[in-house]
């Protein structure tokens, strides 16, 4: 990222965030957990206050976060993607490998935008930075758990890493090497297989997403939609 | 009304946080100044302890109200992030509030003392159940002394 944060760049990290919340809000009332549940939500909350300091930044929140369709987001393609197998899945260890990658990306995006010169990027950099070391620690603490657990949670955190590993080339443009450097000891900490670097699926910084984001956006803005300026 | 700028400021950091109503947002460091304009306009600035936190439209609603009830007619509530929010800017008088209600303090060594019991986690443990609570800014833990469950407020 250069020093001075653009508009383009402050976009794509408010939309990798707001996609980010709305993912994880699908947890709500379903983690194995009580206060597992109550960690998810609470990092989709961050999530979301991060969304809407980066998009206030650019523009007008409900406008940008309502209001567009599918090919304006620039969120990564990685943030967008369903948290299990397949669409409409729920699996943790999967969502555990996917919060890992995320994380460890988001808090090297906010390091950047805190040490820039742009003034407000840098006072939201800074204080996301501190929520991103928690989301981090997080996902890296249960990779730990079920990378060193059962054979079923290991396969099933393979399994999520396995499915998101290619994704993660454009979630970490400009950033690889750092992000390795955080992601690859914690999988060898797990006892986990870094997957090979094949395929490498992008275009979601240039609008062009994958189906999931339609069916995310469709129910994250149906209300307001149908009723514009509702407030509750 | 003859009410100073130190009033206002004082009367924003009274108001009490809208999840945790035994300390003010004053104690927790929220509130970082009000001005008065000549012509009266009141500007509070405050400042998130977690950008996300959902309390803040209710602390804005509440800052409004206290003032009001004061006398200020015209009220705005501007929120900064920089300097962030961290534990560091609660006041002694809000961590005492917070003890006494059985939130603790993180600790120096990241390990809580036990609110309820002063069990302090040696030998007998005190765990890390979940490093998410009922509220963003706080953790929770279970004192194997007592056997109680606590909440901590998490070092930002």
């Amino acid at each position: 990222m250069s020093e001075v944060a653009t508009e383009v760049e402050l976009l794509g990290l408010g939309d990798d965030a707001l996609i980010a919340a709305q993912r994880l809000a699908e947890w709500v009332s379903r983690a194995p957990t009580l206060e597992e549940d109550v960690a998810l939500a609470n990092i989709a909350l961050d999530q979301l206050g991060a969304a809407r300091m980066l998009l206030a930044a650019v523009g007008d929140e409900d406008e940008l976060a309502y209001r567009r369709d599918d090919h304006q987001f620039r969120n990564c393609l990685l943030a967008e993607l369903p948290l299990g197998p397949g669409r409409g899945d729920l699996d943790f260890g999967w969502t555990m490998s996917w919060l890992l990658m995320l994380s460890a990306a988001q808090l090297l995006r906010y390091t950047d935008l805190a040490g820039g010169s742009d003034e407000q990027a840098a006072a939201i950099g800074a204080k996301a930075v501190k929520e991103s070391t928690y989301h981090l620690d997080h996902a890296r603490q249960w990779m730990l758990r079920l990378g060193g657990g059962t054979e079923e949670s290991q396969r099933r955190v393979q399994q999520g890493l396995d499915g998101l590993w290619p994704y993660g080339h454009e979630l970490t443009e400009g950033i690889r090497d750092r992000w390795l450097a955080i992601v690859e000891p914690v999988l060898a900490e797990a006892g986990l297989k870094r997957p090979d670097d094949r395929w490498r699926p992008g275009g979601g910084r240039d609008g062009r997403h994958t189906e999931h984001l339609s069916y995310l956006l469709a129910e994250m803005q149906s209300l307001h939609r149908a009723h514009p300026g509702a407030q509750w | 009304m003859t009410a100073t700028r130190a009033d206002a400021a004082a009367i924003a950091g009274a108001v009490p946080d809208p999840e945790l109503r035994v300390v003010t947002i004053g104690e927790l460091g929220i509130v970082r100044g009000a001005e008065q304009a000549e012509d009266g306009h009141v500007v509070v600035t405050i400042t998130p302890t977690y950008s996300g936190c959902p309390a803040m439209d209710a602390i804005r609603d509440d800052i409004r109200s206290a003032l009001a009830a004061a006398g200020y007619a015209d009220v705005e509530v501007k929120t900064v992030l920089s300097p962030a929010w961290s534990t560091d800017m609660i006041t002694e008088s809000g961590w005492a509030a917070l003890e006494r209600t059985g939130i603790a303090a993180p600790g120096p060594s990241g390990t809580p003392t036990c609110p309820r019991c002063g069990h302090q986690g040696r030998p007998t443990p005190v765990l890390q159940i979940s490093r998410y609570a009922s509220t963003p800014c706080q953790s929770l833990w279970s004192c194997r002394s007592c056997l109680e469950p606590f909440n901590a407020i998490k070092k930002l």
